[in-house]
């Protein structure tokens, strides 16, 4: 039986389908079979940012409304063999067009096929957050140092700790700006940590690698040498179970005699 | 022989003190009350007396209260101050027994939250920005204050908030409100504070010590220690 993991946020914009993306291929790198499951009908995205957009021919749509099989609607991703699947979103229904008992009898299937099941979830809090929630058994709530974003996690956490079938969720703090942190301008890690008390499982640099890998259709992951991604891998090796320390976040660009020094050991 | 009086009368320096038997009928009791007051009311005086009822054992409706209440006042001089009696409908106590018990809570009131409470609230945990606490009575805070407390909802101005943290975005103790100040106060090591309504009905915020001043109600403990 595999885990269902819900990515969630409430506020848009802080990076949900980015997130589902990479822990999914992250999980896949680790040799674990993934089905992502993007329930943002309506206004679908994790296919674009995975890179499989053209190969879609059934949505979650379809598969709850009988007209295909699921496994005629999984679109699987060659990069990994046999690893790594997407259940894309509909585009052309919207949200109330799937109910919360049907999403959940569709992860549970799931959940005897795959080892993880991450569930990327709208923004918002209304039925598509009910929809994505429905299945789940873990939840990952993703915020940025904003008090805005912290605000709307805030909320999603007060939420998803009435669902009884969700154990306590985890805390993804995404989009961090090293250097704004330092200087006190953007709120920090222990900050966020402490009001919104729940278990931190990893935090993630803002870095425009991101955004050009997602922009091809290669999440980020994939790419051994990039600070997100090692975020990522490291945030996946949490969920297998391992205890991996937080990402010391340092500002880039400190000329070369520094490096030379951190080269030596020399603080 | 006469049976035994169902209505007697006293006169005390406050007043005259009434009291009524409780095992006769209610309609013997309203004759009865009916025709000694009319034999004993005295029309020179002028003044008001103020007149106090016991009930003993016998419960009396709201109606039959304002009823002998309406008898009473008939008689031209006489008030009805209070009336008073040994019992309680089960609804009453349980309410009189909610509205003064101090409920404890562990959990973090979050955004969007509202946690109410009929009497004294004790939360161990925070209120963080956007969450909502309400409480008949006091609310005492073991956590951090960042979002609203609302104490004495029901009208009473003698409720107090305290938090170990007070960071509130409002307080708010029986009608009044107030907000934080925009500009953040000094962030240094602040001691437990707790906030009321002061002498110019304002809310009024200070260390927490001040409290066993002016509300000594709020101690329960019987006796001295």
């Amino acid at each position: 039986m595999g885990e269902a993991i819900v990515i969630t946020s409430g506020k848009g914009g802080v990076g949900k389908t980015t997130t589902s993306a990479n822990i999914g291929t992250a999980l896949a790198l680790q040799g674990k079979r993934v089905c992502l499951v993007d329930t943002d009908i309506g206004l679908r995205n994790l296919d674009v940012v995975m890179g499989l957009e053209n190969r879609i021919i059934y949505d979650l749509v379809d598969v709850l409304e009988g007209r295909c099989k699921v496994q005629q609607a999984l679109v699987k991703d060659k990069r990994f063999d046999d690893l790594l699947y997407l259940l894309p979103a509909a585009q052309t229904s919207d949200k109330n067009a799937v109910s919360a008992e049907q999403m959940k009898t569709l992860i549970d299937k799931l959940k005897q096929d795959y080892d993880y099941i991450i569930i990327d979830c709208p923004a918002g809090i209304e039925q598509g957050y009910r929809n994505a929630v429905a299945g789940a058994t873990k939840a990952i709530v993703v915020t940025t140092p904003e008090v805005s974003a912290v605000r709307d996690a805030d909320r999603i956490i007060g939420l998803l700790e009435k669902e009884e079938h969700v154990e306590s969720p985890n805390l993804i703090i995404n989009r961090i700006r090293p250097h704004l942190m330092k200087n006190g301008d953007m709120l920090d890690v222990e900050e966020i940590t402490q009001h919104l008390s729940i278990n931190l499982i990893g935090i993630v640099a803002d870095d425009d690698q991101v955004i050009k890998a997602s922009n091809h259709g290669e999440p980020i992951a994939m790419n051994p040498n990039n600070v997100a991604s090692v975020a990522y891998r490291n945030i996946a090796r949490r969920i297998l179970g391992e205890s991996v320390p937080l990402q010391q976040l340092q500002e880039e660009n400190k000329g070369v005699f520094t490096k030379i020094k951190k080269f030596f050991g020399v603080k | 022989m006469n049976k035994k009086q169902n209505v007697t009368i006293k006169g005390t320096k406050d007043g005259l003190t009434l009291h009524l038997d409780d095992s006769c009928s209610y309609e013997d009791l309203k004759k009865e009350l009916n025709h000694k007051l009319t034999e004993s009311s005295r029309s020179n005086e002028d003044r008001l007396i103020s007149v106090l009822v016991h009930t003993g054992n016998r419960y009396l409706s709201k109606a039959q209260e304002e009823e002998l209440k309406e008898l009473i006042r008939q008689k031209k001089n006489l008030v009805v101050e209070s009336i008073r009696s040994n019992v309680l409908t089960k609804v009453e106590a349980e309410k009189l027994k909610q509205d003064d018990e101090i409920i404890s809570v562990a959990k973090i009131i979050r955004s969007g939250q509202v946690l109410e409470v009929p009497g004294d609230l004790l939360l161990i945990g925070d209120v963080n920005p956007g969450g909502t606490v309400k409480a008949g009575g006091n609310i005492f805070i073991l956590g951090a204050l960042k979002g609203i407390a609302h104490a004495g909802y029901n009208g009473d101005k003698n409720a107090v908030i305290s938090a170990s943290v007070m960071k509130p975005t409002q307080l708010r103790i029986s009608d009044s409100i107030t907000r934080a100040p925009d500009e953040n106060m000094e962030e240094g090591k602040r001691e437990m504070e707790c906030a009321y309504i002061d002498d110019e009905n304002q809310i009024t915020i200070d260390r927490l010590q001040v409290l066993m001043h002016l509300r000594p109600n709020i101690s329960k403990l019987q006796g001295g220690f």
